[in-house]
């Protein structure tokens, strides 16, 4: 089988828009399991260091969420409303609530590749050029929170 | 960079003209009357779209003899670039747990089974 191809992504530079589109070696099904399933959700979604905790999900068109995740002892909570929910596409809201005024808007799509694979793009419209831009700078911030979260860990474990 | 830097290349590079002003930078130097031949616009106003550029970082017009050659600033591309590439790796790394869980569901997939069940799943991720 192919290696699957790594993620791409895209900063629009007409619109505060960030676009990502990934392959899985699974069905379209299961990939929309994986996003409205809380426990499956709670799993995958990160950062890599976070444990998530899901908060409240009605995973329906017309529902809304809301989960903590927690980085080195910092929670960040994030919430949303399900605007449509249905097997090839979500549509929902996005907030981090450390910055409440701000709101994206994510689409998702799953795409049948056959054979058991299936295509991920994503599509997230932040409200502003300075929002969009404030989630890619985020990045680094999290690193910096990753490397606190691993070096809580050692000292937790005796290693430091 | 900053935050408010990023956001100055992007908002820069949000206007069609500054961007294929940028995009002719790339093939080498140019002055600023080069640079307004084939707009329909005069040199007052490309000197308003450079000035946006230069505040950007993505220009520079080098002190020299008239008329000074406009240039490209790659450095300023190259780490907006980095930050995107930031991001992506962590959606990289996002993903690859959902293989590793999609990986789990592989046999109780609720679709019904109209995929290949023998399909060995790609796992095993370099």
């Amino acid at each position: 089988m192919p290696a699957t191809p790594e993620t791409t992504i895209e900063a629009d530079p007409k619109l505060p828009i960030i676009r990502i589109t990934r392959e899985f070696a699974a069905t379209p099904g299961q990939l929309f399991r994986a996003h409205t399933d809380p426990a499956l959700f709670a799993r995958w979604v990160g950062p890599g260091a976070a444990s998530t905790r899901i908060d409240h999900w009605d995973a329906r068109t017309g529902g809304s969420w809301r989960y903590i995740a927690t980085v080195g002892g910092t929670e960040h909570a994030f919430r949303g409303c399900f605007h449509e929910v249905r097997p090839d596409r979500i549509v929902q809201t996005f907030t981090y609530e450390g910055e409440p005024d701000g709101v994206a808007l994510e689409t998702l799509w799953f795409e049948d590749l056959g054979g058991g694979r299936s295509r991920l793009r994503s599509q997230s419209l932040a409200d502003s050029f300075e929002g969009r831009d404030a989630w890619l700078a985020s990045g680094m911030e999290s690193g910096v929170n990753e490397g606190y979260a691993k070096l809580q860990r050692m000292v937790d474990d005796g290693a430091v | 960079m900053a935050t408010d830097t990023l956001t100055r290349v992007f908002s820069a590079l949000a206007d069609p003209t500054r961007r294929d002003i940028v995009a002719r930078l790339a093939e080498g130097d140019a002055t600023v009357g080069q640079l307004a031949g084939p707009y329909r616009m005069t040199l007052q106003a490309v000197y308003k779209h450079l000035r946006v550029l230069e505040d950007a970082g993505l220009v520079s017009r080098p002190q020299g003899p008239q008329p000074r050659p406009v240039r490209l600033e790659t450095e300023v591309l190259t780490q907006m670039e980095i930050w995107i590439e930031r991001y992506r790796r962590r959606a990289e790394q996002r993903y690859r747990r959902l293989d590793a869980l999609l990986a789990t569901m592989s046999n109780i997939d609720e679709t019904g089974g109209t995929d290949d069940a023998s399909d060995p799943r790609d796992d095993h991720r370099g």
